[in-house]
């Protein structure tokens, strides 16, 4: 059976931290414990007239990729949740298409 | 998306389920994104996005998604209160509804007859449902003419409101995002905008009045292209095709200087303007008065940087705008907005597929709530605070004039304010005033004081009286209306889920109080009976109609200035003086300003004050939002709170280091009218002579009582903001153009 993974499109994840609290919330986890962290890039001048600010969330040792949620037939609550809709959950071989086909800013976890 | 009817509720795995709309309080604006609400027990024991909702389509930001911290949080306040101490000792005595209810209709009568109702003053604040609602409780219940928005030259969207009624005669103008349509982005007579500038504002934390900020993100992915007018590099600005970044206050320029292009290139819609503008060669006139060199001058923005945006956006169609808080705190702000509102119109954008989409200047329960002013004499009427002095402000918006009401407050002149309700607003934090050290002394002599709130504040610490508590949209019926009924997207039904403690909604308290004291302007029995007649003669709907559909979409007739939908009488055209979109503004101009739009130097600023610059060298702004507070409110939330631990101020990394100043330092931001104490963030997307400092910011676990009043003065960066500093036309206080001085503090 293939793995699944968690694809990030960090051009669109606009940093609103949904994924943290969704998934802090289905995990039920304490202060200070979080299932997905984001990381920041920036904000950086590289030209001129372009500037990098990025945000990528980092999903933790406590992910689970949602299994419960998963099981029921639902998606993950970060990928529910997320206002950039800037996460994908499935087979990692798909999501590598994915990320291969858009072929820019994209990062695949297998937690 | 799927078009099988989902049911508003259903039982599953234990759990109740209610599909609801969402609307403050907890605080947002009447965005309504779609919830599902899991109870067990009277418990709201998770949220889920629902993804049946057209514009959230499942998406929550992390306010809705701690909804169940907020709702069962224990702070907060579920019983009325009495207070049995001194005023802010922090003594209370649990009351009933009947014993709060008989000791406000006592007073409330006794200082009517001692001192005129006009001595009653109703407090509102911003956002929440009860903007809707503390109107009529001021007007219908009390039967005072005195309902007030505290905050200076009354800077949140109702500048903005007001300037487009006079120069388009309609409601308030949106971004078409498709949000009218079941099948959005796909809907065959809706068009992508090519260009959105989005001026002074950042849409995607504050979800503006009815915009859902990230339905930009889905347009972009779809190509549309940003222009960011912002002295901060926002998220938006790091990936937009230009990023204007203005000196604070100087957007009146800019937008003059972008109409110079557009007008003197002929990158104009001919048509339009020939047919639907008035003043064209007037406004055309008085562009040559801001050439892009000059402008540079002003606003810091490079010439060419301008002239390029300017060409970008007059090319691109549709192309759409939308303005932000940026034009309403600043005196120059009418004319910021004016000059806007032109360039949206000449350039042929203005209700168009994937342009800027306009409503009524008043409808549903937005329209309502004005419309029970005549519960009042003329006499009465009259009497409203700041009306004779600021009558462009009186006209457009039925509240006092807020800077004329500390005035009153102060001096007792021409009569003595002695009830204060403060209605869902928490006024003395960094929110709802300037100067907020004058209205804590001058609230301070009330005789008598009610608040409302879900949980103690600052404000109902140091005023109140009776202490009202509020339900959340997860506890209460109700309707959500996006822009207040000045652009309504869709109507939303707010689903009660559960009850807490003793709570009441704002339309709750209004019928309970309203029928005590003037019955007659409050016919009906129950919320829901007063739902269906606002909703049943605009749409045809009972609430319970609108409670199975949760959300009841409204689709959207393009050009009515070509079909007369605009106008009471039938007629094509613009409901102003001319019957056109008035680049010149006869009425600006009755009312004793330039008719036309002007650029005018900050009342504080490097150029217009250079001596006290020379104390005060760092432009300072304020009011930028957070993705999970709005404004003063979740403070006290765990989950929000390990994400916004404490208040920020923006440094650039260069002018930290001139000040030895380090990340995580703790500072002190100070001017002529006062100092507050926040955390260094260094940043290099704000400009070196401009810092950023949050508002909002209390803190519910310190000392309670006087004089701790939970933390408020620490942080409080409106003390640096000056009472009555607003434009001619009563508009706009400078909370985004201050001037400062930044220091180490010791801890
Ligand atoms: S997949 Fe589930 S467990 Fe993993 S980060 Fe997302 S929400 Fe958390
Ligand atoms: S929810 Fe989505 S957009 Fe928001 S921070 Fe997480 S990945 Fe980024
Ligand atoms: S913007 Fe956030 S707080 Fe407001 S309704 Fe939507 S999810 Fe709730």
């Amino acid at each position: 059976m293939s793995r699944n993974g968690l694809l990030i499109d960090y051009e669109y994840c606009t940093g609103c931290h949904s994924c943290e609290v969704a998934c802090k919330k289905e995990l039920n986890l304490p202060v200070g414990k979080w299932g997905i962290k984001l990381a920041e890039v920036g904000p950086m001048q590289v030209s001129p007239d372009r500037w990098q600010m990025d945000y990528v969330p980092i999903p933790t040792e406590f992910c689970n990729l949602c299994e419960e949620r998963v099981a029921k037939g639902e998606a993950p609550a970060c990928v529910h949740h997320c206002l950039g809709k800037a996460m994908e959950y499935g087979p990692v071989e798909e999501l590598a298409a994915k990320m291969a086909a858009k072929g820019k800013k994209m990062v695949l976890f297998v937690p | 998306m799927s078009t099988a009817k989902k049911p508003w509720t259903w039982e599953e795995d234990g759990y109740t389920v209610t599909r609801t709309c969402a609307w403050s309080p907890p605080g947002c604006h009447p965005v309504g994104c779609g919830l599902k609400l899991y109870v067990k027990d009277n418990r709201l024991v998770k949220v889920e996005g629902d993804p049946d909702h057209p514009i959230s389509q499942g998406r929550l930001c992390i306010r809705c998604l701690s909804l169940p911290e907020y709702v069962h949080h224990p702070q907060r306040i579920i019983y009325p209160m009495k207070r049995v101490g001194e005023r802010g000792e922090n003594k209370w005595q649990r009351i009933s509804w009947d014993e709060a209810w008989d000791i406000i209709v006592d007073k409330v009568q006794d200082i009517k007859a001692k001192y005129g109702p006009e001595s009653i003053v109703v407090y509102g604040g911003t956002g929440r449902q009860a903007c809707l609602y503390y109107y009529p409780l001021g007007f219908a219940a009390l039967g005072t003419p005195n309902v007030c928005y505290p905050l200076s030259g009354w800077s949140c969207y109702g500048p903005r409101c007001a300037i487009t009624q006079y120069v388009f005669g309609t409601g308030y103008p949106e971004i078409d995002f498709a949000g009218y349509y079941p099948d959005r982005y796909d809907h065959p007579g809706w068009k992508l905008p090519e260009c959105i500038i989005v001026w002074g504002k950042d849409p995607l934390k504050s979800n503006p009045d009815g915009l859902f900020g990230h339905a930009l993100v889905d347009m972009m992915k779809r190509g549309t292209k940003l222009i960011v007018v912002d002295p901060r590099l926002t998220w938006l600005a790091s990936r937009a095709e230009y990023w204007l970044q203005v000196r604070p206050g100087t957007d009146a320029a800019l937008a003059l200087g972008m109409l110079h292009v557009i007008i003197n290139e002929g990158l104009y819609d001919k048509d339009f303007v020939e047919n639907w503008c008035a003043g064209f060669d007037d406004l055309k006139q008085r562009v040559q008065d801001y050439p892009p060199e000059k402008v540079e001058e002003i606003t810091w923005v490079p010439k060419e940087k301008i002239v390029e945006a300017a060409r970008f956006f007059a090319r691109s169609k549709p192309a759409s705008i939308t303005w932000g808080l940026a034009v309403d705190e600043n005196p120059n702000g009418v004319q910021v907005g004016h000059a806007i509102l032109s360039l949206a119109a000449i350039t042929g954008n203005i209700d168009v597929p994937g342009g800027i989409t306009i409503g009524p200047p008043a409808a549903l329960l937005g329209k309502w709530r004005v419309e029970t002013r005549l519960e009042l004499t003329e006499e009465l009427w009259n009497k409203r605070i700041g009306a004779e002095e600021y009558p462009a402000l009186a006209n457009a918006l039925a509240t006092t004039h807020p800077d004329v009401t500390l005035d009153v407050l102060e001096t007792g002149k021409p009569y003595p304010l002695k009830m204060a309700w403060f209605n869902s607003t928490n006024l003395i934090s960094p929110t709802c005033s300037t100067a907020p050290d004058r209205w804590y002394r001058a609230l301070k002599n009330m005789e008598f004081a009610v608040a409302t709130d879900t949980f103690m504040t600052p404000t109902a610490m140091a005023f109140a009286d009776i202490f009202l508590p509020l339900s959340t949209f997860a506890e209460h019926d109700g309707i959500v209306v996006t822009h207040f009924g000045r652009n309504t997207i869709f109507i939303g039904a707010i689903n009660k889920a559960l009850q807490v403690g003793e709570c009441k909604s704002d339309v709750e308290i209004c019928l309970e109080l309203g029928k005590r004291l003037n019955p007659k302007a409050w016919p009906w029995n129950d919320v829901k009976e007063f739902f269906t007649d606002q909703l049943k003669p605009e749409l045809g709907i009972t609430f319970d109609d609108l409670k199975e559909e949760v959300v009841h979409q409204i689709p959207y007739q393009y050009k009515k200035y070509e079909t007369g939908q605009l106008r009471p009488d039938g007629e094509p055209g613009f409901m102003t003086m001319s019957g056109k979109i008035e680049l010149y503004s006869t009425l600006f101009e009755m009312w004793g300003d330039d008719p036309l739009p002007y650029f005018e130097e900050p009342p504080y600023s490097p150029y217009s004050t250079p001596e006290l610059a020379k104390e005060y060298p760092f432009i300072l702004t304020t009011g930028a939002r957070m993705w999970g507070m709005f404004h003063s409110e979740h403070r006290q939330i765990r989950t929000i709170r390990e994400i916004h631990a404490e208040p920020i101020v923006e440094i650039h990394p260069d002018t930290a280091v001139q000040l030895g100043i380090k990340e995580g330092d703790w500072v002190y931001i100070e001017n002529m009218y006062g100092k507050c104490k926040q955390k260094a963030k260094l940043t290099v997307g704000i400009h070196p002579k401009v810092v950023h400092a949050q508002h909002g910011w209390w803190f519910p676990e310190k000392q309670a009582d006087e004089p701790g009043l939970f933390g408020v003065w620490e942080a409080n960066v409106n003390l640096l903001a000056p009472h009555k500093h607003i434009g001619k036309l009563g508009f706009g206080a400078p909370l985004k153009s201050l001037i400062c001085k930044v220091y180490k503090a010791e801890a």
